[in-house]
């Protein structure tokens, strides 16, 4: 029985669907798959990015600023005689050392001020030596302002054992660290620096910063400790900052350059060959979902093709009947339509059953998930808005060529 | 005696004016290949009026069904004039000449009457659900009454398909019914009946002639039939010829 409020062309569409049974479940079927992919392709590549993006965030800082570097200049200044020709000019970098932000107070207070600037914290960083017993290895060391440090990399969440609460003589290192040289949380640790400093400080966290590199190379310590050993009195050679929307960093960071004279990197630009590489993913992303789409509308046009050839007599009936040319149009418009909604509804299960399964059998050797996929409607949505509107699109040229039958010529067939 | 539901609200064409149909000197050519042209009419002259029951004779390949698909602006003339309740439609468009067939005309063919993939009632009502976009229970109401009226009533949600001819053929008549048309187009409708369904589908013809005044063109090549009609025309080489 015939609902009431269901519109004309409706009824007339999904009768004619559901009267071309098998024509209809393989269109459907199809559209299904291709939908199915690329909705399972594009949450598996979203959840890498975000993945990849949060562990990064979460160990570094969104902008940094740094001192100028002292630029590599030629030792020799190339003759500028006529018919002399410098072979070989001896370029040579600067002797490295730990150099100070200018004014770094006033340049903090300054960045503090932007609107989109959450934290900024400062540090002092370079390189110290750390002895125990005969063991002894070379590390970086960093003298933070806990504070304001663990807003950014928030030390407290990664340590593995101890606490983070930095006095003068503490520090926190990493765990390869602590392994390499057999110590743990309350044992001394002798660190010395470049320029003769030297001082013994108690091993009060250990962290695991989730890379062996960083874990084996960092430690921490108590902003003045660190000022001291470096023989940098009141000086930090970086502010680490964080900003609200992580991706107009860049943004930020060149008009913090621009305010402060202080050369400003953000992670965006650190992290260029991320970006290169999540950028062809998307590219690639792109193109693939363009021919799924290219090849679902192609096959609802070919469908409906037929469909309106195999429905020419009923056409003309209707026709004959007193339907209008408009009514035919938007009955096989609507079956594009709806099978590029009922098809995409079905891809939308399927990508999702996809991403549950992927999710539980793709896992690190260790068990754990390779990272946590992220169901946001918002692809769903939009799958299944995409896929009805190509089937609208592809449904157009059938449609009209069934609103344009002749209809003596289609009852007679 | 069939009887025929009374029409939902008034019949909208002024019937008993002037003439339902009104042809004169129309022509119908039909291109085949690329620039030949054949002439199928050749200036027919005809005029029916209110309540008239006019048999349409002739042999194979004269022209009735063109006659018939030009009399309900399934296709339009190619020389002449053709006047439908007093309008001249040569110059209208698609939308309106739709409109006009949907409102007024009734067709049954002799072949695939109905759309198998609805119901026998769906069928009935289908002229009334394309004219008024949704349906609803009047329209329903309506379609059975035809139905009834055709003697089908059992049947009435059966799929269309299932019918035999004949029953087939008696919805397609409930069916042209549906918008209370004053003009019923029949084109070869006994044409692959037995003779006890023929005489079936041409009773309720009759039927539907006597009580709504409705003016029927029906074309057969039953002289039988033919003789039983009030007025026969003939159609003899594109042209039409009256007995
Ligand atoms: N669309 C068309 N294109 C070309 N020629 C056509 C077309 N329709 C009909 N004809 C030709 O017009 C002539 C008349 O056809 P029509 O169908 O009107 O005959 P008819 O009298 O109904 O015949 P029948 O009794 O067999 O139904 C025939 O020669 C037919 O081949
Ligand atoms: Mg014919």
């Amino acid at each position: 029985m015939l609902k009431p409020w269901t519109p004309f062309e409706w009824i007339v569409a999904l009768r004619f669907l559901r009267e071309g049974r098998l024509q209809t479940l393989f269109i459907l079927s199809g559209v299904a798959i291709g939908v199915g992919v690329i909705v399972f392709m594009s949450a598996v590549l979203a959840g890498m990015q975000s993945n990849f993006i949060r562990r990064v965030l979460s160990a570094q800082a969104h902008i940094q600023l740094l001192p100028p570097q002292d630029v590599s200049r030629p030792l020799r200044q190339a003759a500028s005689a006529p018919g002399t020709v410098v072979v070989d000019a001896i370029v040579q970098a600067p002797r490295q050392r730990v150099k100070s932000i200018d004014q770094w107070q006033a340049v903090a207070a300054q960045i503090r001020a932007m609107p989109q600037v959450l934290v900024v914290s400062p540090a002092a960083a370079g390189s110290a030596l750390v002895t125990r017993g005969s063991a002894s290895r070379s590390v970086s060391l960093a003298g933070i302002l806990p504070a304001q440090y663990y807003r950014i990399v928030n030390l407290e969440d990664k340590l593995l054992r101890g606490h983070a609460r930095l006095a003068a003589t503490d520090i926190l290192v990493g765990a390869e660290l602590a392994s390499d040289l057999g110590v743990s949380v309350g044992d001394k640790l002798h660190l010395a620096t470049a320029n003769g400093a030297a001082a013994t400080l108690t091993i009060i966290g250990i962290f695991d910063l989730g890379n062996r590199g960083a874990n084996e190379r960092s430690t921490f310590v108590a902003l003045h400790t660190a000022q001291s050993l470096l023989g940098l009195p009141g000086g930090v050679t970086s502010l680490d900052v964080t900003v609200r929307d992580v991706y107009a960093a860049e943004t930020i960071a060149q008009r913090i350059t621009a305010t402060t004279g202080v050369d400003a990197q953000s992670w965006i630009k650190t992290s260029a060959q991320f970006f290169t590489a999540i950028s062809a993913q998307t590219t690639a992303n792109t193109a693939i979902r363009f021919f799924v789409g290219l090849s679902v509308a192609f096959g609802i046009a070919s469908v409906l093709v037929v469909a309106v050839v195999q429905k020419s007599r009923e056409i003309g009936i209707l026709r004959a009947m007193g339907i209008s040319q408009g009514q035919i149009l938007r009955v096989f418009l609507l079956q594009g339509g709806l099978l590029g909604f009922g098809g995409s509804l079905a891809g939308c299960g399927i990508g999702a059953l996809a991403l549950i399964l992927w999710q539980r059998y793709a896992r690190n050797a260790d068990g754990t998930p390779l990272f946590p996929l992220v169901f946001d409607p918002k692809l769903f949505l939009s799958a299944l808005l995409l896929a009805t509107l190509t089937g609208l699109i592809a449904a157009f040229a059938p449609a009209l060529r069934a609103a344009r039958l002749n209809p003596v010529e289609a009852i007679r067939g | 005696m069939a009887e025929f539901p009374a029409p939902a609200g008034t019949n909208k064409m002024a019937v008993g004016t002037g003439p339902v149909v009104q042809l004169s000197g129309v022509r119908k050519a039909y291109h085949t290949g690329t620039a030949i042209e054949t002439e199928v009419l050749h200036g027919i002259d005809l005029s029916l009026q209110p309540g008239e029951f006019c048999a349409v004779m002739g042999p194979s390949g004269s022209g009735k069904s063109t006659l018939l698909n030009l009399v309900g602006l399934l296709d339009r003339p190619t020389a002449g004039s053709l006047r439908l309740f007093d309008t001249e439609t040569t110059g209208l468009d698609d939308h309106a000449l739709t409109r006009l067939r949907g409102h007024h005309i009734g067709f049954v063919f002799q072949y695939h009457h109905l759309i198998t993939a609805f119901s026998v009632l769906e069928n009935v009502m289908m002229p009334m659900l394309g004219a008024a976009g949704f349906p609803d229970a009047a329209m329903q109401q309506r379609a059975s009454a035809l139905i009834a009226s055709v003697g089908l009533s059992q049947w009435q949600n059966q799929p269309a398909g299932k019918l035999s001819g004949g029953q087939q053929q008696r919805v397609a008549i409930a069916r042209a019914l549906a918008m209370n048309p004053a003009l019923v187009l029949a084109d070869e409708p006994t044409g692959n009946l037995d003779t006890k369904s023929a005489d079936d589908v041409f009773a309720l013809l009759q039927d539907v002639n006597r009580e709504h005044g409705t003016t029927v063109l029906f074309v057969t090549h039953n002289p039988t039939l033919a003789a039983r009609c009030p007025r026969t025309i003939h159609v003899i080489d594109g042209r039409v010829i009256e007995e």
